[in-house]
C-alpha cells in the first residue's frame, strides 16, 4: 500500500493549494473583463482589415481617436452621437432585465420624435419656453412608452413573441411618420418630407459653446443614473429582475408578472421616446423622414457591450459614438473609407457575442490547473 | 470464491477542489456480483467519488483497481472499456428519438445506420429484464420508470457489468420503485455488480449486500447489511443519533383556520383538476393529503394560497372569505405560508442571493423596503439571523441560491414561510430529495409550528412520512377528497385502496 505517499503529498499541498486558489482568482478576473478583451480583439481584427485595404492601422486608429475624443469639436460631436445611442441602449436594457427582448427601440424613437414635434408645434405660445420643453419631453417619452406597450401587452396577455412584434412595429412606426409628414406636418414647399421648424423657445440650449452638444445629452446621463438606481435600490427594479430570473418564482412572490412585463416594456419605450425628443428639439429642430441612422438597432449593441449595466451603457455609447464620429476624421487623414467603421462595429458585436459564449467554469479551470501542476 | 479479486477497489482516493476536500483517503472494495450501496448525506462526497470512478474527475491521490489490476480512468470511454457504466440522476437522453436510437447513440464503428439488428437485440434484452419496451417508441412518450430502464439497457448494451446508479429512485413513484428493486436483484443474480448511490436508508436495507457510509468526504464505515440496523446507519451517516419518531404529541386542536368548500379549478392546460372539493383544517393540527401525484394536489395547494383561480366554491381563512385576496394579501394579511412542491422552479429565485430569497415574498413591504426603496442592509441582517437559526450552510448570505444543496434551499423556504408566524401553512412534498438529517429538521419544524397553533395542510406522496407527521389524513383522487380518517386509524392498505379510487367501505 502507498498510504505513506498520500500523507506526505497532503502535507506539501498547503502552499500549493494557496497558489492554485490565487491562480483561479486571476482567471476569474480575466473572465470578468471579457468585454474589454472582445473590444481589443475587434480592434486588432479591424487593423488587419485596414492593412488589407492598403491603409496604416496605427495611423488610422490614431486619426479616429483624435477625431472623436482629442479635440473640442470632436468631443461635442461624439456626445451628440452618444445620447441617442445611450437612450436606445437603456430601451433595450430595462426590458431585457425582465427577460424580454425589445428589438423595436427604433420605432419608439420615431414615435417619441413625432409626439414631441406635434407638442412643440401646437402647444400654446403663451406658455413659457421651459414649461413647453418639459411638456414636449414628457409627451415624447409617453409616445415611446405607448408604442412599446403594444408588444408588452401582446406578450403578457397573448404570449406573442415580443422579438417579432417589437421589430415589426418599428417599420410601422417609420412609415407612420412618413405618412403623417406627407399628409399633415410637411413644411409647404419642402423638397422632401420634413416638418416646419419648431419654435425657438422649445429648442434645447447648447452646453458646449460652438458645438451641437445640447442639454438633452445631460438628461440622457441622468436617465442612465435613474435606471441604475432603479435596479440597485428600488423594489420595482428588484421585481423586474425577479421576473427576468424566474416567472414562476415571481408569481409565487406575489408579483403581477403580466403588469411588470408591460411596465418594463413601457419604461424601455419611454427611453427610446426620449432619444426621439432630443433629436428633434436638440439637434435637427424639425421632424425629418427617416431621421434615425438606426440608433434603435445600435442600442442592442450598447446593451450587450454594457452587459446590461445602465452605467456601463454610458461608456459603451461613448465608445460607439466615438467610432462613428472618428470615422470621418479617419477618412480625411488617411483615406480609409468610413465604411470601415461599420465593419469595425460588426466585429465588436461578433467578438462580444463570442465572449458571451465563454463562461467561467471554476470546476473546469480547477481541474486544468491541477493537471498542469501535477504534470510539472 | 474468496480468492477472486474484488470487482473494483479504491485505495486512498483523495480529491480536492481548492481548499475543499471532497474525498479524503477513501477506501472502497466492491465484490463481484453484489449490490453495494454508498450511503451519505447530500454533500458527503458520493457524487465526486462516482465521477472519479467514471473518469469525469481525476483523483489527486490514490489508486483504482479493476479486478485486482491497477487502472487509470481519465474519461468515461475508458470507464466503459472496463465495463463500468453510469446511470445519472438526470438521464442523458434525446427525447425526440426512439428507444433503439437512444441506445445505439454514440456507439462507434458504423457508417450506415442499420437498426434492424439493434432493434431485435434491444427488445430481447428488455424482455430479459422483464419489461416490454417497444424499441421504436419515442423516448418522450415513455413514463419515467421506463426511461430509466432504457438508460440501464444502454449501459448493458455497451457490455457494462458494473453499473453505477446515482439516486435512482428519486424520480420513481412507490409502485415503480418496487419493480425497479426486482430488476436490480435480477441484474445482480445474472452476474452484474451494482453500485448504488443513495441517501435513503430503507433502500439500502432492502436492497444491498454491503454498504459504505460516507460523511464529509470520508468513509465512516463499511458494513454488511446483515450486521447492521437502520438506526446505526443513520447515526454513522449523520454523525449523531437521529430521532426517527419525531416527538408526536397529541394535537391541541383549535378553531378551523382553513375551510375549503366545494371548490373547482382547472389545471394549466385548462382541464378540470379539482371537482367540488371540500376540506377543513383546524389550528394546531396537520391534515395530510395522500394521493398519487397528479390527482390535483398542486392545484389544491395553489388554490389555497391564491396562485390559482377558482371556477367554483369558496375558501375561507380564519373565517375570512378569500375571494378578493391575492397571493400577497393571503401571505401577509391572512398569514398563509406556502412551501411549494418545486422548490427550484417556484419557491426560489435561484439566480438571486440568499438574502433576497429570505424575503422573496415580503421585500416590497416594510421593513425591508420603504417608499419603494429597498433596504438591503436590513434584508442582509435579517437573512444572516435566519440563516443562523435555520442552520443554512453557506459561504455568506450573498451567495447565489443556485449553488446551495437541496436541503439548504429548503431551509431557506421554510425559514421564510414560517418566520412571520403563519396561521395556515401549505406544504407540498417538503422532504423530496432531502437526506435523513434534513428530513428530520423539516418535520420537527412543521410539528413545532403545529404546536404553536398553525393549521397545516401537508401534501405528500410519501405515505410513511404522512403517517408519521399528520394528525388526520385525507385521500385525494382525481380532484376529489375520497376519504378522510384519523392518522391513528390509517394503514397503508386502507389508504392504498382509496388512492386508487376505491371505497374502503365497499371492500367491507
Amino acid at each position: 500500500m502507498n498510504r505513506g505517499d498520500v500523507r506526505s503529498s497532503a502535507a506539501q499541498t498547503d502552499s500549493e493549494t494557496q497558489f492554485q486558489a490565487r491562480l483561479l482568482g486571476i482567471i476569474r478576473i480575466v473572465f470578468l473583463l471579457k468585454t474589454v478583451w472582445a473590444v481589443i480583439a475587434a480592434l486588432l481584427l479591424g487593423a488587419i482589415l485596414i492593412l488589407l485595404a492598403g491603409g496604416d492601422p496605427l495611423e488610422g486608429y490614431s486619426a479616429l481617436f483624435r477625431g472623436a475624443f482629442a479635440d473640442y469639436w470632436g468631443i461635442g460631436d461624439t456626445l451628440v452621437r452618444m445620447s441617442p445611442l445611450l437612450l436606445a441602449g437603456l430601451a433595450v436594457i430595462i426590458p431585457l432585465r425582465a427577460g424580454l427582448f425589445n428589438i423595436g427601440a427604433e420605432g419608439q424613437i420615431y414615435i417619441g420624435a413625432l409626439f414631441a414635434t406635434i407638442a412643440a408645434l401646437y402647444l400654446p405660445e403663451y406658455l413659457p419656453g421651459l414649461v413647453r420643453i418639459v411638456l414636449c419631453i414628457i409627451v415624447g417619452a409617453l409616445g415611446g412608452a405607448l408604442w412599446a406597450t403594444i408588444p408588452g401587452l401582446l406578450k403578457a396577455y397573448r404570449g406573442t413573441n415580443e422579438i417579432i412584434t417589437s421589430l415589426l412595429l418599428s417599420y410601422v412606426a417609420v412609415n407612420l411618420i412618413g405618412a403623417v409628414l406627407h399628409m399633415w406636418l410637411i413644411e409647404p414647399g419642402a423638397p422632401y418630407p420634413y416638418s416646419r421648424e419648431v419654435p425657438e423657445e422649445v429648442i434645447l440650449p447648447i452646453f458646449l459653446p460652438r458645438t451641437q452638444a445640447h442639454v438633452g445629452i445631460m438628461i440622457s446621463w441622468i436617465a442612465a443614473l435613474v435606471v441604475a438606481v432603479m435596479f440597485w435600490k428600488t423594489t420595482l427594479g428588484q421585481s423586474i429582475q425577479v421576473v427576468g430570473h424566474n416567472k414562476h418564482a415571481a408569481a409565487y412572490a406575489g408579483l403581477n408578472v403580466k403588469r411588470l412585463t408591460v411596465l418594463s416594456f413601457a419604461l424601455g419605450g419611454s427611453m427610446g421616446g426620449l432619444a426621439g425628443v432630443f433629436e428633434v428639439l436638440g439637434l435637427k429642430y424639425r421632424l425629418f423622414d427617416h431621421f434615425s441612422p438606426g440608433y434603435g438597432m445600435q442600442g442592442i449593441i450598447v446593451a450587450f457591450l454594457a452587459a446590461l449595466n445602465p452605467i456601463g451603457a454610458i461608456f459603451a455609447a461613448i465608445f460607439l459614438g466615438g467610432l462613428q464620429v472618428g470615422a470621418g476624421a479617419m477618412q480625411r487623414a488617411t483615406g480609409i473609407d468610413t465604411t470601415m467603421v461599420a465593419a469595425l462595429q460588426g466585429l465588436v458585436v461578433l467578438c462580444v457575442a463570442l465572449g458571451l459564449a465563454l463562461k467561467f467554469h471554476p470546476d473546469r479551470w480547477q481541474r486544468r490547473i491541477v493537471a498542469w501542476r501535477s504534470s510539472r | 470464491m474468496t480468492e477472486a479479486p474484488d470487482r473494483l477497489t479504491l485505495e486512498g482516493i483523495t480529491k480536492r477542489f481548492g481548499p475543499f476536500c471532497a474525498n479524503n483517503d477513501v477506501n472502497l472494495q466492491i465484490a463481484e456480483h453484489s449490490i453495494h450501496a454508498i450511503l451519505g448525506e447530500n454533500g458527503a462526497g458520493k457524487s465526486t467519488l462516482m465521477n472519479i470512478i467514471y473518469g469525469l474527475y481525476t483523483p489527486d491521490a490514490g489508486r483504482i483497481l479493476s479486478r485486482g489490476r491497477e487502472v487509470t480512468i481519465s474519461d468515461p470511454r475508458e470507464a466503459m472499456a472496463l465495463g463500468i457504466g453510469m446511470v445519472h440522476q438526470h438521464f442523458k437522453q434525446v427525447n425526440t428519438m426512439s428507444v433503439v436510437e437512444n441506445v445505439v447513440l454514440g456507439l462507434p464503428g458504423k457508417q450506415i445506420l442499420d437498426l434492424g439488428e439493434d432493434r431485435r437485440r434491444v427488445s430481447e434484452m428488455a424482455a430479459e429484464l422483464g419489461s416490454a419496451i417497444d424499441p421504436d417508441q419515442l423516448m418522450s412518450t415513455l413514463p419515467i420508470g421506463q426511461q430509466q430502464r432504457v438508460e440501464i439497457l444502454k449501459m448493458l448494451y455497451r457490455e457494462a457489468d458494473l453499473l453505477i446508479l446515482d439516486e435512482p429512485t428519486s424520480v420513481l413513484t412507490p409502485n415503480e420503485i418496487e419493480s425497479f428493486f426486482k430488476l436490480l436483484r435480477q441484474l445482480r443474480d445474472s452476474g452484474r455488480t451494482i453500485l448504488l448511490i443513495t441517501h435513503k436508508l430503507d433502500e439500502v436495507m432492502d436492497l444491498s449486500d454491503r454498504v459504505t457510509v460516507m460523511r464529509q468526504g470520508r468513509v465512516e464505515a463499511e458494513l454488511e447489511i446483515s450486521d447492521t440496523t437502520p438506526r446505526e446507519l443513520a447515526r454513522v451517516m449523520v454523525g449523531r443519533d437521529v430521532v426517527f419518531d419525531v416527538a408526536h404529541t397529541k394535537p391541541r386542536v383549535g378553531a378551523p383556520v382553513l375551510e375549503v368548500e366545494g371548490i373547482s379549478a382547472v389545471d394549466d392546460r385548462g382541464v378540470q383538476a379539482l371537482h367540488n372539493l371540500s376540506l377543513k383544517v383546524r389550528g394546531g393540527e396537520i391534515l395530510g393529503i395522500v394521493g398519487i401525484d397528479g390527482n390535483g394536489q398542486r392545484e389544491l395547494a395553489e388554490a389555497v394560497v391564491g396562485l390559482r383561480e377558482l371556477t367554483g366554491g369558496t375558501i375561507s381563512i380564519s373565517g375570512t372569505d378569500t375571494k378578493s385576496y391575492g397571493p400577497n394579501e393571503r401571505k401577509h394579511k391572512l398569514k398563509v405560508g406556502y412551501v411549494p412542491e418545486d422548490r427550484q422552479k417556484v419557491g426560489l429565485d435561484l439566480d438571486s442571493d440568499i438574502s433576497l430569497n429570505m424575503v422573496l415574498r415580503g421585500y416590497r413591504q416594510a421593513p425591508y423596503s420603504n417608499f419603494g426603496l429597498m433596504d438591503y442592509a436590513r434584508i442582509r441582517t435579517h437573512a444572516e439571523d435566519l440563516a443562523k437559526r435555520y442552520d443554512v450552510r453557506m459561504r455568506g448570505v450573498s451567495q447565489r441560491v443556485r449553488d446551495l444543496s437541496g436541503g439548504n434551499q429548503q431551509k431557506i423556504i421554510l425559514a421564510r414561510e414560517i418566520e412571520d408566524d403563519p396561521k395556515v401553512l401549505v406544504v407540498s412534498q417538503p422532504t423530496k430529495g432531502l437526506d435523513v438529517g434534513a428530513i428530520e429538521f423539516v418535520q420537527r419544524t412543521l410539528l413545532s409550528q403545529r404546536d404553536e397553533g398553525a393549521g397545516i395542510l401537508y401534501i405528500s406522496s410519501e405515505l410513511d412520512e404522512l403517517l408519521l407527521v399528520a394528525d388526520r389524513l385525507a385521500v385525494i383522487f382525481k380532484g376529489r377528497i375520497v376519504g378522510e380518517l384519523p392518522a391513528s386509524e390509517a394503514t397503508p392498505e386502507k389508504l392504498g385502496l382509496l388512492m386508487t379510487g376505491r371505497d374502503i367501505h365497499e371492500q367491507g
